[in-house]
């Protein structure tokens, strides 16, 4: 559990990250928490030659409002966003979600923003960003961008996020009628099925983890569900690859899939 | 004046634990120490082609590379037990190389040892060794390793078998008697593979002082005289008085640290070789990969009743896995340790348990906490559970129908079982009598008849386990193909001021010898547990010594010290009589003084150990000193009891099993630290209920472990255990001086039945008979869809 050799560099400013990342191009990682990253690492599974740690920028790690909308730095951590009134009151369901992190030590480490970069399949988070439609601002040489969250996730460990950039906050617009279910996956922890629901009016919204290699809004619930209403769980996995592990197979988690959307909508 | 047995007194060791103050092997730092990392094989079976070390070599600082073709390739570490075919052929035994050399026979087996002046070093140079390899098919699984046509794992024994045994009654005896029996119980599952997880990971330093030509050898292990004498005798040829073995503080074995591993006597060897110390400690992807695994049965079991639902008959045959390699105690575990408890609590009349042991392409399995005895038990309580639902009959009545009646082993005599063991003492249904009544259990049936009305899924599962431990009399493993003796040495050593030093040849690895050795050794001498140290995992220290497993510390060590305290007590008499100008005859020793009976004329321990080593005014004849050393054999096993009940809800939308309460009453005999006896029943149960529950070791078809690390396999964590309801009943054992039964199995041996017993009651209004362990979400939900 010993990684391989590396530089590490502590950067104090966004701006700065950019620019080590641009200077040392693929040899080079982001480090935020270190709670995916530096497992891996340990494994050797991932040997970055240098570290940019952005840990200590300062602007990053805040929570505010603006607007409609509850700006979360992307350094914040779990354990933030968990105690935070603001997000308690106004936007529940993420720190619903970010309880169910791990445990008390990783949410004191890990961060929104790695979390997001790293784009685990089975990770919690982006089943409510999804559901929120919540916003990643990210910053890059070219300058900074939005990626809507439905853009966001493009495959197991693959995010729209190009070689250069930061994501530097997530927008969510302020959301009290919603709430994400989480079954846990018995060795690690993780989602065998997240889902997040987000109601507005009759009309809901969807977010589903852990259920196949890239999170998803689940259209065909969403559809259906002003019809059907909670009986609309039975699309949970409708055009969707499941996937299939030592844990759940493609038919056990489907059924799961079903169960906690379905529960998620009647919650 | 205070005394000690019988008192939760807190465990001295821990203060030391709780300060991070402990002495394990990786804080230990010699002078000029190297540091070390294997290259591991990532096939289960392969032929190695070429291994090219030159760049790792080349790399500046690292200090040598050793593979299978240096001179330490022709060395191999010994297994310690032969368990021969029931037609006479001797056990099949591989040699068990340091290094593999041409061929690979499970993943993690290493190939070369890098060894460099630091651990990144070592890890970075590791790997730049070049390994080609030939991948092979593998075989895991004990039974398909027995097919014809089966990947070989060693090419000289086509059929894969280390051994095909049996034990009990003439087979063709119980067969009739199945035949003829009213009502036959029938089970096929597998009893999984499981990983130990100690929390300290097996870590060694080997150093060679070339000026008194001796050897140190710094190791986790459970028992540093067996590893020196496997050592020395076995792997590597060395004298035996020119190597020392330290194993001071150690993070938990299971059994895990029973064994003497490659890496050690390789270690060794090398330390020699480059003229300074090495250390290794293993990473947890090496320990689930390296560690000998416990359990892996693959088991076809049927049982007959009669009208009134006693057992008439019980047949099993069982193909257990051995892995690529016979470990130090491999071949006892599904055998000795496993078929001597198929008679468990019950009066059957006719037993046979046939094993075959084959190799397979994955690290060795031995013996892992309970070791044999909760298969035993598995079996047997799931039987037992499952014929009183087919013959519909309560599970607590079926068993109070078979259980043997009580015995003291003192009046009564021993209970003569139909598989070789004679049991000390019992009271099988005061255990039960006593765990009902702790759970409530008719209240619980009426709760689970409501429950289940409003779609709750309530279960309750019972387990009466009994173990063989206290291990062992040596004449009788000898005879059943031990290569040691299992015999304890204790020590006592009266200093000059009475202050009092024991060296026990067992080895505390999170049990609390320091603690309970002292308790009694305190009391029966008199003196404050403060004046007695407990000396422990020194070759150099303590005389010899076999090591802690099968829950023999305090009935076989504790018995040694014992011995040794009777001769000082003895001797000291015959000073206290010099000095107190009077008969031995007419002395009493208590609370620390010898006494002429009848006066106020007394000695203390003190005054008389001074005069031992002083010995102005002395008994004639008599030697100075006050220092005994006894070899204890036991003249049999101990038999702890007991009936543990798990209460359990199964969700059923997910599958998902919740514990919700888990009734513990067992009988370990007389308790010295009932503290420590519940710790024990704790941390035992929490392992037992993780078989059952979460834990299994998964090898997918090329021999691959798919289950390597805590993200795929799955430990049970405090949110996964209800508060452990315990008590005990006391039937002391009648053969050893403190009546101890030992209780570090108990917990993982009674209580993984109870819990699967459990959730199929709970679902058994659904047609469910049974589910293979571990019981997960989805095999519960599984179940029921059927
Ligand atoms: C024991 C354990 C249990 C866990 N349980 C759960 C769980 O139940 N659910 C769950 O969702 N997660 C779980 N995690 C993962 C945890 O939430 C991680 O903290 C998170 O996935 C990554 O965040 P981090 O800040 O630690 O990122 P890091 O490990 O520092 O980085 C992860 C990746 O993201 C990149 N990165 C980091 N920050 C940024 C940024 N701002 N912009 C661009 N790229 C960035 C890094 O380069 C790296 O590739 C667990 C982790 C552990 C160790």
């Amino acid at each position: 559990m010993i990684p391989a050799k590396f530089d590490y560099i502590k950067a104090s400013s966004v701006q700065e990250a950019i620019g080590l990342l641009d200077e040392h191009g693929f040899d080079a990682k982001i480090v935020s928490g270190g709670h995916s990253l530096i497992p891996a690492m340990k494994l050797r599974l991932s040997r970055p030659e240098v570290l940019i740690d952005i840990s200590g920028i300062s602007g990053m790690n805040t929570i505010t409002e603006e607007g409609n909308e509850i700006v979360i730095g992307a350094s914040c951590t779990h354990a933030d966003i968990v105690k935070s009134d603001l997000v308690n009151a106004k936007l529940n369901m993420l720190a619903q979600t970010a309880k169910c992190i791990g445990d008390i030590q990783v949410r004191n480490r890990g961060t929104i923003g790695g979390s997001l970069a790293h784009a685990d399949p089975s990770a919690d988070y982006p089943a409510t960003v999804l559901a929120c439609d919540a916003t990643i601002v990210v910053e890059g040489k070219e300058g900074s961008r939005s990626i809507a969250a439905t853009d966001f996730f493009l495959g197991i460990f693959t995010t729209a996020l190009a070689e250069d950039e930061l994501i530097t906050a997530i927008r969510f617009p302020k959301v009290t009628t919603g709430n994400y279910q989480k079954f846990f996956q018995s060795a690690s922890r993780f989602a065998v099925v997240g889902v997040a629901v987000v109601k507005e009016g009759d009309a809901v919204k969807v977010g589903v983890t852990g259920v196949s290699d890239t999170p998803y809004r689940a259209t065909a619930v969403e559809n259906a569900y002003a019809a059907e209403g909670s009986k609309a769980a039975e699309h949970a996995t409708d055009g969707v690859e499941v996937m299939s592990d030592h844990f759940a197979d493609e038919e056990y988690r489907t059924h799961l899939a079903k169960v906690f959307v379905k529960k998620a909508l009647e919650a | 004046m205070e005394t000690f047995i019988g008192k939760s007194i807190k465990r001295r060791e821990d203060d030391r634990f709780l300060k991070g103050a402990g002495r394990y092997t990786d804080d230990i730092k010699l002078k000029g120490m190297t540091h070390s990392a294997f290259v591991r094989s990532p096939y289960a079976h392969a032929n190695i082609i070429s291994i090219d070390v030159s760049e790792a070599q080349n790399m500046e600082g690292v200090v040598a590379v050793f593979t299978g073709n240096d001179a330490c390739g022709a060395f191999g570490v010994p297994c310690g037990w032969q368990v021969d075919f029931k037609n006479g052929e001797t056990m099949r035994e591989p040699l068990h190389p340091l290094l593999a050399k041409d061929v690979i026979r499970h993943v993690g087996e290493a190939v070369a040892i890098v060894i460099a002046e630091t651990q990144e070093l070592a890890r970075d140079a590791a790997e730049l060794v070049k390994v080609k390899y030939k991948g092979l098919p593998a075989v895991t699984d004990p039974k398909k390793a027995m097919e014809a046509g089966a990947p070989k794992v060693h090419d000289q024994w086509p059929d894969n078998a280390a051994f095909d045994w049996c034990i009990g009654n003439d087979r063709a005896a119980v067969e009739a008697a199945l035949a003829n029996a009213h009502h036959v119980t029938e089970m096929e599952y597998k009893n999984h593979r499981v990983a130990p997880n100690a929390i300290e990971p097996r870590s060694y330093i080997a150093s060679y002082d070339v000026n008194v030509d001796k050897y140190t050898l710094y190791t986790s292990t459970q028992n540093p005289h067996l590893i020196r004498l496997l050592l020395c005798a076995f792997a590597l040829g060395i004298p035996e008085h020119k190597v020392r073995i330290v194993s001071y503080d150690v993070g938990g074995g299971f059994g895990s640290k029973i064994y003497h591993y490659t890496e050690e006597a390789l270690l060794t060897w090398a330390s020699k070789e480059i003229g300074r110390p090495i250390k290794w400690t293993s990473d947890r992807s090496e320990a689930f990969l390296t560690d000998a695994h416990g359990r892996d049965h693959v088991v076809h079991s049927k049982m007959g009743f009669d009208k009134e639902g006693k057992i008439v008959a019980h047949l099993t045959d069982e193909y257990c896995a051995l892995g690529a390699y016979l470990s130090t105690f491999a071949p006892a575990v599904p055998t000795y340790l496993h078929g001597t408890l198929f008679q468990g609590v019950y009066t059957t009349p006719l037993i046979h348990l046939n094993v075959v042991a084959p190799f397979t392409h994955t690290v060795a399995v031995d013996a892992y906490r309970g070791a044999g005895r909760p298969e035993a038990t598995y079996l047997l309580e799931r039987m037992l559970s499952k014929a009183a639902k087919e013959m519909n009959m309560d599970p607590a009545e079926l068993r109070f129908k078979n259980f043997i009646p009580p015995f003291d082993g003192v009046t009564q005599p021993g209970f003569q079982t139909q598989v070789a063991l004679q049991y000390d003492s019992g009271n099988y249904e005061g255990v039960l009598k006593r765990g009902l009544e702790m759970l409530g259990y008719e209240d619980f049936r009426k709760e689970q008849a409501e429950a289940r009305k409003n779609g709750k899924l309530l279960g309750v599962g019972i387990s009466t386990y009994i173990e063989g431990c206290g291990i062992a009399p040596s004449a009788v493993v000898g005879a059943l193909g031990a290569r040691a003796g299992l015999y304890e040495v204790g020590h006592v050593r009266v200093q000059p001021t009475g202050k009092v030093s024991v060296f026990t040849g067992a080895h505390s690895h999170g049990q609390g010898h320091e603690t309970v050795f002292a308790q009694f050794v305190a009391d029966k001498l008199g003196i404050a547990m403060d004046d007695v140290d407990i000396v422990h995992g020194d070759t150099d220290q303590v005389a010899f010594g076999m090591g802690t497993y099968g829950s023999r510390s305090l009935s076989v060590g504790g018995s040694a010290i014992i011995k040794s305290i009777d001769k000082i007590l003895e001797k000291g008499a015959k000073i206290a009589a010099h000095k107190l100008e009077a008969a031995e005859e007419d002395l009493v020793y208590a609370e620390g003084k010898w006494t002429v009976k009848g006066t106020d004329k007394s000695i203390s321990f003190g005054d008389v150990s001074l005069t031992a080593y002083v010995p102005h005014d002395y008994p004639e004849g008599l030697e100075p000193g006050l220092d005994f050393s006894s070899f204890y054999d036991p003249s049999n096993f101990t038999y702890p009891f007991g009936t543990h009940i798990a209460v359990v809800e199964v969700c059923a939308d997910t599958g998902k099993v919740t514990l919700q309460r888990f009734v513990a009453c067992d009988d370990v005999g007389n308790v010295m630290n009932p503290m420590i006896v519940d710790g024990q029943i704790h941390g035992g149960v929490v392992q037992g209920v993780g078989q059952a529950l979460l834990e299994e070791v998964v090898y997918d078809d090329e021999g691959q472990m798919i289950t390597g690390s805590y993200m795929d396999y799955a430990m049970p964590r405090a949110d996964d255990i209800p508060m452990i309801e315990t008590d005990r009943t006391v039937t002391p054992c009648p053969h050893n001086p403190l009546g101890v039964k030992g209780a570090g199995e108990a917990g993982a041996i009674g209580s993984t039945p109870a819990v699967v017993n459990a959730v199929v009651d709970a679902l058994a209004h659904l047609g469910v008979t049974d589910i293979q362990m571990p019981v997960t979400p989805q095999r519960v939900w599984k179940a029921m869809q059927n």
